[in-house]
């Protein structure tokens, strides 16, 4: 492994076991840059996230995020990310839909979907069918629009700013006494997406103008390209058994007595500051960093022995 | 039988003939549920929280948080940043623990470049790292005792946290904002005698201090019975909502993305994960005092292995060249231009990097589309789920409880509101 980014080993099987859980409900699965992804049918959603709770052992719902490609005929993606503390693995779970097409909600899966999915909500617009509080979250009480829509400025249309005269917070339209400044590094010779001025005259090359990619290989190409020289995955520190999990007992039966004072005391056990259980050592070693001969940094040119005066 | 009054069950002529009074009696109180705002100019709230909370007298009967009284568009203007430009907006997230912000986000971009690191920045970054935790788990260690009633261990552990800016200071400039973190490793090398006075200082000034605050507290009976069965959370409640960190080990739970996931040089570390018996306040907040030794023990380790070399990688068309090289190398200087102006280019993917912030699972999710911006880069606060979950941990505790609650979560809404 060449990144130190956190180490996730690939699960064994998983491909003919998504397949066999899940069927024709989904509808790809990618392995790119060393992570699991899977397209779902979004009307089989909820459905699909019990199956990976329930029999795949995902039982984590971390994020919700929401991606907007203006381009495709569906342009949000809903993307779910899914942790397995038993499997230590991760899967991605997307979802694509569009401004009037609601996803079903997953509350009913895992409740902490309701404020992720309501975070969607506010910053593009996606609605939840099945959302039992569907509000706007972070944006300000009263706010207009979807601000991660890619079609949203960066500004935003309005400001607030306290008034003297009125003795209250104002809202206006936005007024920038400057520009923001959104510079263009697109190189001309990659793929711009404007035209020189003159260029039109020449006729062109009538290639619809692209984007500019000087690194022309993806982050999945890059990968592949360097665990061919490098050591095998690790194995994965799983937990199949409540024993491994390296918790403590329950606690004691002496917690629940009462105490003279009525409330509940505190067994010494528990109370001691010391570490119930400490966790087994992880078996994935990390290989070994192989040392890449870096790029010598070019030795300074040595000035000319006679001066070039 | 039909005449008799007694066999008639209900309806208001069962007191037919009697003079009923509807009036209120002396002495006696009408109680109805009422709602109050809790924040969000609340010094408990830890920020800019606001809570809207149904009582029941003093019985919480049910709790709406309001959030996004921070919200600053972070995520948005990172779209508009190059890689390097949008690193410092990570300290601003959780301004209490900023290294552990950063640490997300250039494992993310390291990720999908595929790049390597030197040995040397991976335990720097450990190092600072750590001791990124042991200053978040002071502030809120303090601040969550100074919550329930208790003044003296947070002006003690205070001074703990001042160390450790002296030290951020020393490392980067900056005592909060350090934008140390860079992809492809660190920004500057420290210097030697500062890895010598942090080790100093793990070794005597800390376990001092913080034993001795810390005594004043884990068995002192007022902070027992604030904390000690407030708001149990059971291993599958922990599960269900998305817990991390010290508030999934609080309930029993060894999980810990340092061990699980290595990352850095985490893999080569020694130490051990605490978790809790009960997951109530007080094992949340016995989690972390006894991670802040784990992290001391780690800071050990950091400063006796710590190799020698680069301290950020050496592909140039990712980390700029130092200052010398610029003055006497043509390439050297282009590279630097080049870097500062267009910034490097990220290959086409998409990442999903979490790494065990002090607080939890702070992870980042990163879109790229082959360019020199983010496309789109969402971040996982760590204390998005956890205040989700107050409504259930309040319901049917007490209104003072809720500081307790608050103060275990260890929340900041840098972070909670991007």
């Amino acid at each position: 492994m060449a990144s130190p980014a956190p180490l996730i080993a690939p699960r064994e099987g998983l491909a003919e076991a998504l397949a066999k859980a899940l069927g024709k409900d989904m509808l790809a699965h990618v392995f790119a840059v060393g992570e699991d992804s899977i397209s779902v049918r979004r009307e089989a959603v909820a459905g699909v996230m019990v199956q990976l709770r329930d029999d795949l052992g995902y039982q984590q719902l971390m994020e919700i995020a929401g991606v907007d490609y203006p381009n495709r005929p569906e342009r949000f993606e809903v993307v779910y990310h899914l942790l397995s503390v038993t499997k230590n693995h991760r899967l991605r779970v997307r979802v694509s839909t569009d401004e009037a097409t609601p996803v079903p909600t997953i509350v009913p899966v895992w409740p902490n979907a309701g404020w992720l999915e309501r975070e969607v909500f506010d910053m593009y617009g996606v609605l939840f069918a099945g959302h039992p509080d569907l509000r706007r979250i972070l944006t300000d009480y009263g706010f207009q629009g979807f601000p991660q829509r890619k079609d949203f400025p960066l500004t935003g249309y309005t400001e607030l700013r306290y008034s003297e005269e009125d003795k209250r917070v104002v809202y206006e339209p936005v007024r920038l006494a400057q520009d923001f400044r959104n510079f263009d590094f697109m190189s001309p010779w990659e793929g711009a997406d404007y035209i020189l001025p003159g260029d039109e005259k020449a006729g062109g090359t009538g290639e619809a103008p692209g984007k500019g990619a000087p690194s022309p290989m993806t982050a999945q190409e890059v990968k592949k390209a360097d665990e061919a020289k490098a050591a095998p995955p690790p194995t994965p520190k799983t937990t199949e058994r409540a024993a491994q999990t390296g918790a403590g007992k329950t606690a004691d039966k002496e917690a629940t007595k009462k105490s003279k004072d009525g409330k509940k005391a505190k067994p010494e056990a528990a109370a001691e500051s010391k570490p119930s259980a400490k966790a087994k050592g992880t078996s994935t070693p990390k290989a070994p960093a192989k040392a890449k001969a870096p790029a010598k940094p070019r030795s300074p040119r040595k000035p000319k022995a006679g001066g070039d005066a | 039988m039909t005449d008799s009054p007694q066999v008639k069950h209900h309806g208001s002529d069962m007191f037919e003939g009697y003079p009923v009074d509807t009036a209120d009696t002396a002495g006696d109180q009408t109680v109805t549920n009422y709602t109050i705002n809790f924040g969000p100019q609340h010094p408990a709230a830890h920020g800019v929280l606001r809570m809207v909370m149904e009582l029941d007298g003093e019985i919480i009967e049910r709790v709406d948080p309001h959030v996004g009284l921070l919200h600053r568009g972070t995520e948005k203007l990172i779209e508009y940043k190059t890689y390097l430009q949008a690193l410092p907006y990570f300290d601003r997230l959780d301004y209490c623990s900023p290294l552990g912000m950063e640490h997300s986000y250039v494992l993310a971009i390291e990720k999908l470049l595929d790049l390597e690191v030197p040995a040397r920045a991976q335990y720097l970054r450990v190092l600072f790292a750590e001791l990124t935790r042991i200053c978040n788990h002071m502030l809120n260690i303090g601040s969550h005792v100074m919550d329930v009633g208790a003044m003296t261990p947070n002006l003690w552990v205070f001074e703990l946290r001042e160390d450790c800016l002296n030290f951020f200071e020393r490392m980067s400039g900056a005592r909060m904002h350090h934008a140390w973190f860079r992809p492809g490793g660190v920004h500057q090398d420290v210097p030697e005698k500062l890895l010598v006075d942090i080790g100093e200082w793990v070794e005597t000034r800390l376990p001092r201090l913080f034993g001795d605050a810390m005594s004043l507290v884990i068995d002192n009976r007022i902070f027992k019975q604030r904390n000690v069965d407030i708001a149990t959370v059971s291993k599958e409640d922990a599960l269900a909502w998305g817990f991390s960190g010290p508030m999934i080990r609080g309930s029993g739970i060894a999980w810990d993305l340092r061990k699980s996931q290595p990352y850095d040089a985490y893999a080569a570390m020694d130490f051990d994960i605490p978790v809790g018996t009960r997951g109530d306040c007080y094992d949340r907040f016995m989690v972390r005092v006894e991670e802040v030794y784990q992290s001391a023990k780690i800071i050990k380790q950091c400063l006796r292995d710590m190799p020698s070399g680069p301290f950020a990688s050496l592909d140039r068309k990712i980390v700029p060249p130092k200052r010398g090289e610029m003055k006497q190398s043509m390439e050297s200087l282009i590279h630097h231009f080049k870097l500062y102006t267009e910034g490097f280019h990220v290959p086409a993917g998409e990442v999903y990097v979490a790494t065990e912030s002090p607080k939890g699972e702070f992870g980042v999710y990163l879109v790229s589309d082959g360019t020199n911006k983010p496309y789109r880069c969402k971040i996982r606060p760590t204390a998005f789920s956890h205040l989700q979950a107050m409504d259930f941990m309040c319901k049917g505790h007490m209104l003072a409880d809720t500081t307790a609650i608050i103060g275990a979560i260890d929340v900041v809404f840098g972070e909670c509101d991007r």
